[in-house]
């Protein structure tokens, strides 16, 4: 597979007399991957992702992005590949309106005016924000600021896109259906994704993990691997789905799990088979 | 403190072309004592609402009685001073209440500015910081050279050291790793429980919303679409998907059961270990019989 970004021994500190807060961090993630990232709060997640865009420089070590070393240099067009939202999007707002604020990002794209109306479009309706695109983005409910700025993203086409706690404002049912709108975008073109969350079931669905704690990656691989090791994620400030503690449990009331499920379905089909087994 | 809201609806920015109608004819009472979730979509009015509860905001039509207070259209209101320093509310971006040029200083912020004395203050942000978990070491830092849950737990601190009788909460654990999202809402509820204080919560946990509130009033379009005891709220699930809302996991889940293997396991509050207890009859078809 080929690495869409490279992380290589990078650690970063935000300033001299502060501790570091990435120690000697690798990793990489392929084009059209989804890696979640988690980990306690204060546990480097936020930095990893300003550092993939150049918001932040790393004193030592490497970062690569598309092949591009991320410097001074490379910095835009680095930015052109890396979309990025975060938490809150207050800070990112440009426009006045939120059909404005959409279209702003793809005009540093140049793109020819017809294709740009209809992306605004499309990606208004894909967060359900079409009915608020004259009014202004300051002036939107908690929910509605996140869905704008995912529309935002989405309209530039990004090759990568990294949300940064991106829907935590959403209701479990909202969450679902951007992430789903975000997969339909990954199954029609290649695009690599980056989660950062503390939503356990959305990391169920993530090609691979990466456990951050205090400023070193803890474990990388899986959701499965990575949610068997609930006592270990407990330690460490973070904690295990549902479904997986209910798992857990039933095996401790008799009922041997063939495998580690890892949504409702899949343990539904364990306990119907065990079930007819009876 | 007892909390009423008549008839009261708000409009942002009347009589311009961007007027827009927030919340409309919403009445309720909400006894002192109570612990209280309000839920409801994206732009279903929450924020709208409880902005009301320390005068944030004033209704446009009809009344806000908070305690002693009375908020209408129109009319200043008195005391607005002693309103808000017994109702606490923790904001739902932490951004937007942070503005000190340290963590101490932001969370001592509030009971200065209440002529709280200085001993006390201290005594108050060095528990305020352990019951949110915030490393000693972070005091004298920038409250924006932060994580973001970390300045959750800041923002969460601050309305703590004010020790307010009404404790307004929007989504207060968005934003906190796992283990912060169950200790703080244990910490509040524990809080709640000790000081007698009444609580309002807005969250989009259903599952915190089942667990905390003895009562929940949902929003859909700015009115108030149902309230009730959790437990009768939740347990429709019809109704709420009309309102875009989910019910609980765990009733998802024993609903899905019931469709998947024919067994009914009804929700009773049961913890996770019980409840794998009686699945794990069901399963092995040892269930007591009906
Ligand atoms: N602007 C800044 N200046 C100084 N230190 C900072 C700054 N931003 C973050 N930090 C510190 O760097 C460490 C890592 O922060 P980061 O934001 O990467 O954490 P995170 O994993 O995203 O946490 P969270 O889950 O709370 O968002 C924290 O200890 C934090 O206090
Ligand atoms: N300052 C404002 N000016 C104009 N309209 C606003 C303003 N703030 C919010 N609104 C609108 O009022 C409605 C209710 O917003 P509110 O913030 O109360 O929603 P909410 O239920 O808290 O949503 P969320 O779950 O997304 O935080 C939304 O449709 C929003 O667009
Ligand atoms: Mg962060
Ligand atoms: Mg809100």
């Amino acid at each position: 597979m080929q690495h869409f970004i490279e992380f290589r021994n990078v650690s970063f500190r935000y300033r001299e007399d502060h501790p570091w807060v990435l120690k000697n961090v690798s990793f990489h993630i392929g084009s059209n991957e989804w890696l979640a990232i988690i980990g306690h709060n204060g546990s480097g997640k936020s930095t990893i992702a300003k550092l993939m865009n150049g918001l932040l420089l790393p004193q030592t070590g490497e970062i690569f992005v598309d092949g591009m070393p991320v410097n001074e240099n490379t910095i835009w067009d680095v930015r052109k590949t890396v979309g990025m939202v975060f938490q809150n999007p207050d800070n990112q707002f440009v426009g006045t309106t939120v059909r404005d604020d959409v279209a702003f990002g793809m005009e540093n794209h140049g793109l020819p005016r017809e294709v740009m109306l209809k992306r605004i479009e499309e990606s208004l309706q894909a967060v359900g924000m079409s009915e608020y695109e004259r009014h202004e983005p300051h002036r939107l409910s908690g929910g509605q600021k996140q869905r704008v700025a995912i529309a935002s993203v989405l309209a530039v086409s990004p090759e990568l896109i990294i949300l940064d706690e991106a829907t935590a404002m959403l209701d479990p049912r909202g969450r679902r259906e951007i992430m789903e709108t975000i997969r339909e975008v990954q199954r029609k073109r290649s695009l690599s994704l980056i989660t950062i969350t503390h939503d356990l079931n959305e990391v169920t669905q993530a090609d691979r993990v990466i456990v951050m704690n205090e400023g070193e990656t803890w474990m990388e691989g899986v959701p499965r691997d990575i949610f068997a090791q609930k006592d270990a994620l407990q330690d460490i400030g973070l904690d295990t789905p549902f479904v997986t503690k209910l798992a857990a449990e039933l095996s401790g009331a008799g009922l041997a799990m063939q495998r580690e499920p890892l949504n409702h379905q899949e343990l539904l089909e364990d306990l119907w088979t065990l079930h007819s087994k009876m | 403190m007892d909390i009423t809201f008549q008839d009261v609806s708000y409009i942002y920015q009347p009589n311009s072309p961007f007027e827009f109608r927030a919340l409309e004819d919403i009445s309720f009472h909400i006894p002192s004592g109570s612990f209280v979730a309000v839920i409801g979509h994206t732009g279903s009015g929450k924020s709208t609402l409880i902005q009301h509860l320390n005068g944030l905001v004033r209704p446009t039509n009809g009344e806000v009685i908070v305690g002693s207070h009375s908020m209408k259209a129109g009319e200043k209101t008195k005391d607005l001073k002693d309103l808000r320093e017994k109702v606490g509310v923790v904001f739902q971006y932490p951004e937007h209440q942070l503005f000190e040029e340290n963590v101490e200083k932001d969370i001592g912020f509030g009971p200065l500015n209440f002529g709280v004395k200085e001993e006390e203050i201290k005594r108050r942000t060095r528990e305020a910081i352990q019951a949110v978990q915030l490393p000693e070491e972070l005091l004298d830092r920038s409250p924006f050279d932060l994580s973001g849950g970390q300045m959750r737990r800041v923002a969460i601190a601050g309305v703590l050291a004010m020790s307010p009788d009404v404790l307004v909460l929007d989504e207060p654990t968005a934003g906190l790793d796992p283990r912060g999202q169950r200790e703080i809402m244990e910490m509040f509820h524990r809080l709640h429980k000790e000081k007698r204080l009444t609580t309002v919560l807005v969250t989009h946990s259903m599952e915190d919303a089942l667990r905390y509130a003895d009562h929940v009033i949902i929003l859909n379009h700015g009115k108030k679409f149902m309230e009730g005891q959790p437990k009768e709220v939740f347990v429709n699930e019809k109704e709420l998907r009309e309102v875009q809302l989910d019910v609980p996991e765990v009733i998802q889940f024993l609903n899905k059961l019931e469709q998947r293997l024919g067994k009914k396991v009804p929700y009773h509050g049961q913890t996770i270990t019980q409840l794998a207890k009686e699945l794990a009859a069901v399963v092995k078809g040892r269930e007591a019989h009906e």
